[in-house]
């Protein structure tokens, strides 16, 4: 039997080579899983539990063909990466319907080594937001209590890995995306140095901080999807070639890395429960041979700030495409284009994603660019230069992932400036374009921890090889119990509704997420 | 010419007001199409006539995720311009976003380049009238065209009073080009100049066939009038998105005097964008100021920096072809020919290529010159010709040339024999052969004629022999005449006078 709660892509790689399971079994293990949990999670917002099932028997039918080494594993994909013949909706109503005709090349990649897609998951509309609460379609739940967020954006895809419904997963990370929802879901999750991976197909938010990322259950798992991620890709001039490959992490010791604890994200909001675990996690550093020491990146306070200008700015332009003239929801009955447009994106954008809409367009607009969006790219380049001087002195830079565990569904969502505040620790890698990994370091009061390591720009196996030694030695263990169901279900007053979850690319039904 | 207080007398700067002179101050701004075989951001073809959106794909149609992805070749185009122009190139240059919702503008932005253009300080001069000018060119820069909205259902084909519109994105993300000059135009007519020639030099640049019918040219027209001499700026209105040179100049003709009435009223000229309408001649306002787009301009984040390899930058200078106005110098030089035939010949690099290969079938460059700025022109722009199309080959021309410098065919029936050799597509001597269009010297067989001339205007004769010589013009002529243009005039001259005299 496959244990979908603990399993790794490495282990089920081996079951699948081994003969001692099939690649159509491991899925349906996984399909299983869903059908048994999902309305409890609403991880997804659309499986392609048809397409899945079909695909896997065929590989394993084809297996002389179709091998490879992550041939026949099933993926979860956030639904903001395009996929072609499957509805990819951003969790906007806007794209409620929109059937791309294209597969973003991320995903292109993995479809080409055979993966199995289980479908698309949930998250904050076009990403936007730190707990999912902002789809316009469901809200996700933390397995670890169904009555906190996952995290977000890309917190259906955490919630999946966690919850067993899938065996890892691709997210999106902006300032955040992919490390706090791994790090609120106990799961690793990496954003790689801007350009590693191809954002081609990847529906943008930000396009000078968006990256796709692996979330895993492993630091090794993580390593291993990466790696069939990443390369040049003459579709995104923003691509690079990688300076080295991606190498499956295996160190256990950390003997001479010298890791620096800037004193700007201890200084203020970290909770004590996250604080204990990561103290603890830093003293383990040194136990396996790695030495921590103060470091200092001063220009930390103005990275939010910074951030909440350049994301926005760029927003305002990146979703102005979405005018109900070529695809998407388009607004009936409108007498002239100008309100066509006008009702087309009233109706079909949620509140968080028009606040940014109207954030960028201010902060672009004439008279107040440079007090806003200049500023804000001034900052970023003292953000960046910070972390420049840091590692001329440190090979690492370390940080709990997110100021607190999860939160309860609903108590920030009327605060959009208390939400913002849940990415302060990871914004600034996105600002500088940096590689950095969440992995789980322990509970607080029952729900994960998450650490945080932050490297210089492609030092990936760097990174990758210190959250390995550092994962061994801290075991974690633990696993989600999909307990506080009933909390979640008063919390929620019912108005929620399921996410839809079969083939059909059926319109999701109205959101409730406020 | 409409009304107002002022009147406008062609390629004249001065504009005569009520109280006083005024001139003209003219920028243009000029968006050139280029010929790549694909688009700017992406692999789809660039055509024309193509069936309706045929020519799309997931980054012109701006699906989401899609990225855009620089055409080198139009970048290497567009330096061609720059260069020609005598720009600056740095060392990078920057695409931004221009933000504005429209349905042709599938993104809702245009990529386009702001404050690190491609090339900047560049200058262009250009014949007007006898005069040559220098306009100085502020920038020029790389972008992406609209799609074409087509209004459907209006009696005007414009958007107002139509009942529905279509898009074809096939043009959208075509490769443009826009040239910004500073306002150094001093008439509508430089104006025109300005541009002719500046197309001449793109089309010799072998980057855009600027075919005017398909607005591969177009361009805004900003214009403002100050006191004459002075050097100051005034308030400039804009003309936006026209495509024809005769309009252009009616327009800005029409504007001129508008402005300079208001201001010898006391008013003050508003800036807007001005619509004209070529129709009554006059301009009607588009929008005002207040109402001017915000663009909100800022650095494309999906296009890095375009890193500009200076070596690179001087291999395409070495590549460029000789430009219009060198060739203008040279053939002047060379050829022994006055400036104005060498504008004529050598400023459309069609016409200067057909005329040398002329010229190197060994004729005389004058005669060459007359016969290519002459009969062979005039059949150029009957026909709707370009240079060198059509069954007058350069070899033909030099053919027929050198009959008329050996005397074989008199300069009047060389006309008759061109005229031929378009309509029987046949060798100048043949031609001669064929219809007897060869000069008649013999004097045996002129004699009759002369004769018979001489008999026939016994008045003429009394004339001259009171004493009237001049009459003999008069003689020579009626046999030319009798002759078809044929007769050689040295022989003719000699048997009148002998047949007056005797």
């Amino acid at each position: 039997m496959v244990d979908t709660m603990r399993l790794t892509a490495r282990e089920a790689k081996k079951l699948l080579v081994d003969g001692e399971v099939s690649s159509a079994e491991l899925t349906k293990a996984y399909l299983d899983r869903i059908a048994a949990v999902e309305d409890r999670v609403h991880a997804y917002i659309l499986v392609t539990a048809d397409n899945a099932a079909k695909y896997s028997t065929k590989v394993d039918r084809e297996m002389q063909a179709m091998r490879g080494p992550l041939a026949g594993l099933p993926i979860a994909v956030k639904d903001n990466m395009v996929t072609e013949g499957v509805t990819t909706t951003c969790a906007s109503r806007i794209l409620h319907n929109y059937m791309p005709v294209y597969t973003a090349t991320a995903v292109r990649r993995l479809w080409d080594d055979h993966v199995v897609m289980l479908g698309k998951t949930n998250l904050d509309e076009f990403a936007m937001g730190s707990s999912t609460e902002n789809s316009g379609f469901a809200v996700t739940r933390n397995p670890w209590d169904l009555g906190t967020v996952p995290g977000g954006s890309s917190g259906g895809s955490a919630a999946a890995v966690a919850a067993g419904e899938a065996l890892w997963a691709l997210g999106s990370d902006t300032g955040g995306s992919i490390r706090q929802p791994a790090a609120l879901c106990g799961v690793v999750g990496m954003k790689p140095t801007y350009g590693l991976v191809s954002r081609y197909g990847l529906v943008a938010f930000a396009s000078s901080l968006d990256q796709i990322g692996p979330l895993t259950r492993s630091v090794h798992d993580c390593a291993l999807l990466l790696r069939h991620i990443v390369g040049k890709d003459p579709r995104d001039a923003t691509s690079v070639v990688a300076p080295a490959p991606i190498e499956l992490p295996s160190a256990e010791r950390l003997d001479g890395l010298r890791v620096g604890i800037p004193r700007e994200y201890l200084a203020a909001g970290i909770e004590p429960g996250v604080r204990a675990r990561f103290e603890e996690a830093v003293a383990l550093i040194e136990e396996l041979g790695g030495r921590c020491v103060e470091v200092s990146l001063p220009h930390t306070e103005y990275a939010l700030p910074a951030y909440y200008i350049i994301a926005p700015a760029e927003a305002s332009a990146n979703l102005a495409r979405f005018d109900g003239v070529r695809y998407g929801y388009r607004a009936a009955d409108a007498d002239d284009v100008v309100t066509m447009y006008e009702r087309t994106r009233g109706e079909g954008f949620g509140p968080e994603v028009k606040r940014r809409i109207m954030i960028g367009t201010y902060a672009l607009s004439a008279g107040y660019y440079e007090a806003y969006y200049g500023r804000a790219q001034r900052v970023r380049t003292l953000v960046r230069r910070d972390f420049t001087d840091v590692f001329g002195e440190v090979d690492l830079v370390a940080s709990p992932t997110s100021p607190t565990v999860a939160f309860p569904v609903g108590a920030r969502a009327a605060d959009p400036l208390a939400m913002y505040v849940s990415d302060v620790c990871t914004i600034p890698a996105n600002l500088a374009g940096l590689p950095a990994l969440s992995i789980p370091c322990g509970l607080s009061d029952g729900l994960p921890v998450g650490f945080q390591f932050v490297g210089p720009a492609f030092s990936e196996n760097r990174v990758l090889d210190a959250a390995h030694a550092l994962e061994t030695a801290l075991g974690f263990t633990a696993t989600p119990s999909l307990g506080g169901a009933e909390a979640a279900l008063s919390q929620s007053g019912g108005a929620e509704a399921a996410s839809p979850t079969g083939d059909a690319a059926s319109a999701p039904p109205e959101g409730t997420a406020s | 010419m409409t009304g107002g207080d002022a009147a406008v007398r062609g390629a004249d700067r001065i504009v005569r007001g009520m109280r006083g002179d005024w001139e003209a101050v003219i920028g243009l701004e000029v968006h050139v199409e280029l010929d790549t075989a694909t688009k700017m951001f992406c692999s789809c073809a660039v055509t024309k006539g193509d069936p309706p959106n045929t020519h799309t794909c997931p980054v012109c149609l701006a699906h989401p995720g899609a990225l855009p992805v620089v055409n080198q070749r139009a970048v290497e185009y567009a330096t061609r311009i720059a260069l020609a122009l005598d720009c600056t190139v740095p060392p990078r240059n920057v695409f931004h976003r221009k933000n504005y919702f429209y349905p042709d503008l599938p993104k809702a932005y245009q990529i386009s380049q702001y404050d690190e253009p491609l090339a900047v300080d560049g200058c262009f001069d250009y014949w007007s009238g006898d005069e040559k000018l220098r306009c100085r060119i502020d920038r020029v820069h790389m972008e992406e065209d609209a799609a074409k909205l087509i209004h459907a259902g209006g009696e005007t084909g414009r958007i107002t009073g139509s009942e529905y519109s279509l898009v074809d994105f096939n043009r959208g993300g075509t490769p443009l080009v826009e040239i910004v000059t500073e306002p150094d135009i001093p008439s509508p007519a430089a104006a025109r100049d300005f541009l002719q020639q500046l197309r001449e030099l793109v089309i010799e640049l072998g980057v855009s066939e600027c075919n005017m019918e398909e607005g591969q040219v177009r361009w805004d027209a900003n214009i403002s009038v100050r006191p004459a001499g002075s050097s100051t700026l005034g308030t400039r209105t804009e003309l936006k998105n026209m495509n024809s040179f005769r309009f252009l100049q009616q327009a800005l003709e029409s504007e001129l005097p508008r402005q300079v009435g208001i201001l010898e009223a006391g008013g003050t000229v508003e800036q807007e964008t001005l619509h004209f309408d070529p129709e009554t001649g006059t301009t009607t306002p588009l929008r005002s100021k207040e109402e001017a787009h915000d663009y909100r301009y800022f650095p494309e984040p999906d296009l890095v920096p375009l890193a500009m390899d200076p070596a690179w930058v001087e291999e395409v200078r070495a590549s460029l072809p000789e430009l219009p106005l060198a060739r203008v110098a040279r053939f002047a030089e060379q050829y022994g020919l006055s400036r104005a035939d060498a504008r004529v010949i050598a400023g459309p690099g069609a016409l200067a290529r057909f005329y040398e290969a002329v010229v190197a079938q060994g004729v005389d460059p004058k005669l060459a010159a007359n016969w290519t700025m002459g009969e062979y022109l005039a059949h150029l722009n009957a026909a709707g010709l370009e240079p060198g199309h059509g069954h007058v080959t350069p070899e033909r021309l030099a053919a027929l040339v050198r009959l008329v410098a050996d005397g074989v065919v008199s300069t009047s029936a060389a006309k008759d024999v061109f005229t031929k050799m378009i309509e029987e597509r046949a060798e100048p001597a043949a031609i001669v052969a064929k219809h007897g269009l060869g000069r008649i010297s013999d004097s045996a067989a002129l004699g009759p004629v002369v004769a018979e001339v001489v008999a026939a205007n016994p008045s003429q004769v009394e004339q001259y022999r009171g004493g009237k010589r001049q009459v003999l013009g008069f003689f020579v002529g009626q046999v030319m005449k009798a002759t078809g243009g044929r007769a050689d005039p040295a022989v003719v001259n000699e048997l009148l006078q002998k047949a007056l005299d005797g």
